[in-house]
């Protein structure tokens, strides 16, 4: 009698019980859903900071201040690096200027732009079609403006002080940042508010009215609930992205860190071999804020992208 | 104007329980191009429970979700304890307080646990207080059959457990008739038992039921009428004792003879 025998190993699947379900798209499967998901929330870039960035900056720091040390032949206190220790109160904190106004700035301007983009994104599933399309296009206009342009219209178009009767507001300049750093930031979370409100299924809408829930109880007690999971990875990583961002009213005068440094800068006879230990220091600095909050961005993102 | 509305008013006042509870005449419905319902009437009376069977796309669940008024319809009459539906004046959270929906595919609020689905639109919509709807959400548990399974979240039942779950969220409005979309089509044999046994103890107390599904077995079993609906239109329909003996439509031979 004789015995077929066959040579060739068994194919997974068809000689032998399959070990996957999606054998062919296993390899990517999990990152393109990843991927799916959150272009579909965010609509748009998001930080990818990533460990080596940190590690080559401070690489960078200590190239830069040994090149520098060496290069100066100032008396020892003069040195750059002892320049930059002696800065570093007015870089950082001094005064509630430096990266502490950075920081302020970001806070308030992620907090007037939360609010608006949340209203402005509930505008923009409204029933009206008016209200929609208005707010469809407010939500364009901001997201596609440079940054610049609109801190800059801002600057110009606010008045520097309000006269109410007697009293003088004066509206100083890192405020009118502010509130230019903040309709950006709306307009972004607007989109997130939208995608994240249109990601719930129509069956969560359709089971919630014939329960004889209203349009506006449907809409904050069963889809915004379900909405607010997803939607903090992406307002996360607009946190950081503005928080990145907050060094461009330096141009308009206004004294947070990277302002100071060319202040300090001047102050210290413009010296060219303080560039690079200055810059290389804020860039850390940066760094060590936002690093943390991207790495936290992306695990809550992991995290809530099996549970849905 | 003012006397018309007058006279609606009567007439939902003079809705008595020997009138149907759900009534529907001439119904037409097209999505677009596409011709759905094509003159639809029957009647369905209190505590009746009735079974709409017929081939995927025939317009079966259009059909029911018309009756409280997630799809408008285009032209006839469909009333609800006198109620018309087909009003652009109609107080659609008063219709759907009346009328209670399952859906194939249990639409549970992922974020809420059984209970607090149960609970919710008795708090929110009959502005129940919560002790009462507490207590009536832990009674409706036990009826469905899940004692234990209060405080888990959907994610965590299986199918059956979650459309009892939905069924019991439908029960706790107290609605007057109850209505559901192929409630089972989305489970495997062994949890359409439970569901089955559900609708069965819910037919049992009395409740009006009208049910789209497949599940021929149930229907024979249950339903006190059983209408037969393709293309938009009723082909056939009596009593499951005749309707399945002596079906005369070749469309319903058919559709029977490949179900049965």
């Amino acid at each position: 009698m004789k015995t077929f025998v066959n040579k060739r190993p068994p194919i997974p699947g068809i000689a032998t019980a399959s070990t996957t379900d999606l054998p062919v798209l296993l390899p990517t499967a999990g990152w393109l859903a990843q991927r799916a998901q959150r272009d579909r929330l965010e609509g748009t870039w998001r930080l990818e900071l990533k460990l080596w960035h940190g590690v080559l900056l401070v690489i960078l720091f200590l190239l830069f201040a040994g090149i520098a040390e060496a290069q100066s032949q100032a008396e020892p206190d003069k040195g750059p690096l002892a320049t930059l220790f002696r800065w570093i109160p007015v870089l950082l904190w001094k005064n509630g200027n430096g990266f502490v106004l950075n920081l302020t700035i970001s806070f308030l301007a992620m907090a007037i732009g939360t609010v608006a983009g949340m209203a402005l994104g509930l505008a923009q599933v409204s029933l009206l079609a008016p209200v929609r399309a208005g707010s469809w296009f407010t939500t364009q206009f901001f997201r596609n403006s440079p940054w610049l342009v609109l801190l800059f219209c801002i600057m110009l178009l606010l008045p520097f002080e309000i006269e109410l009767g007697s009293t003088v507001f004066k509206i100083p300049d890192w405020t009118k940042a502010t509130i230019g750093f903040s309709l950006p930031v709306m307009a972004n979370l607007s989109e997130v508010v939208r995608g994240a409100v249109q990601s719930i299924p129509t069956g969560q809408w359709e089971s919630a009215e014939s329960l004889a829930f209203t349009r506006r109880q449907t809409m904050w007690m069963i889809i915004l609930p379900q909405c607010f999971r997803r939607m903090i990875p992406p307002w996360m990583n607009w946190y950081a992205i503005l928080t990145m961002a907050t060094p461009l009213c330096s141009i308009m005068g206004v004294e947070e860190s990277v302002r100071l440094a060319q202040d300090a800068m001047t102050a210290e006879d413009s010296r060219t071999e303080l560039l690079g230990p200055f810059y290389v220091f804020l860039l850390i600095v940066f760094f060590i804020y936002c690093y943390p909050i991207a790495r936290w961005t992306i695990a809550l993102e992991k995290k809530y992208a099996v549970k849905i | 104007m003012n006397q018309q509305s007058g006279a609606t008013e009567t007439n939902a006042v003079a809705w008595t329980e020997d009138q149907p509870m759900v009534s529907l005449k001439d119904v037409h419905k097209s999505f677009g191009e596409l011709k759905v319902l094509s003159g639809i009437s029957f009647d369905v009376m209190k505590k009746e429970v009735i079974c709409i069977i017929g081939p995927s796309g025939s317009g079966k669940s259009t059909l029911i979700r018309c009756i409280n008024a997630l799809n408008p319809i285009d032209k006839g009459s469909i009333k609800v304890e006198g109620q018309e539906v087909n009003d652009s004046k109609l107080d659609k959270l008063k219709l759907r307080k009346k009328v209670g929906m399952v859906f194939q595919q249990y639409n549970l609020f992922p974020h809420k646990t059984a209970l607090g689905n149960i609970m919710m639109a008795p708090i929110h919509v009959l502005r129940q207080d919560k002790a009462a709807a507490e207590e009536r959400a832990i009674k409706l548990i036990k009826k469905v059959r899940l004692e234990g399974k209060e405080n888990t979240y959907p994610g965590e039942l299986s199918g059956g457990q979650q459309q009892r779950v939905a069924i019991a969220r439908s029960l706790a409005m107290n609605p007057d008739v109850m209505l559901f979309d192929e409630i089972t089509a989305a489970l495997d044999p062994e949890t359409v038992k439970e569901v089955l046994f559900t609708i069965q103890e819910l037919a049992e107390d009395g409740m009006t039921c009208m049910l789209v599904t497949h599940e021929m077995g149930f229907a024979r079993e249950l339903a006190d009428h059983i209408y037969f609906t393709d293309r938009g239109v009723i082909v056939e329909h009596g009593p499951p004792a005749t309707f399945f003996k002596e079906a005369k439509d070749p469309r319903t031979q058919e559709f029977l003879s490949q179900i049965l």
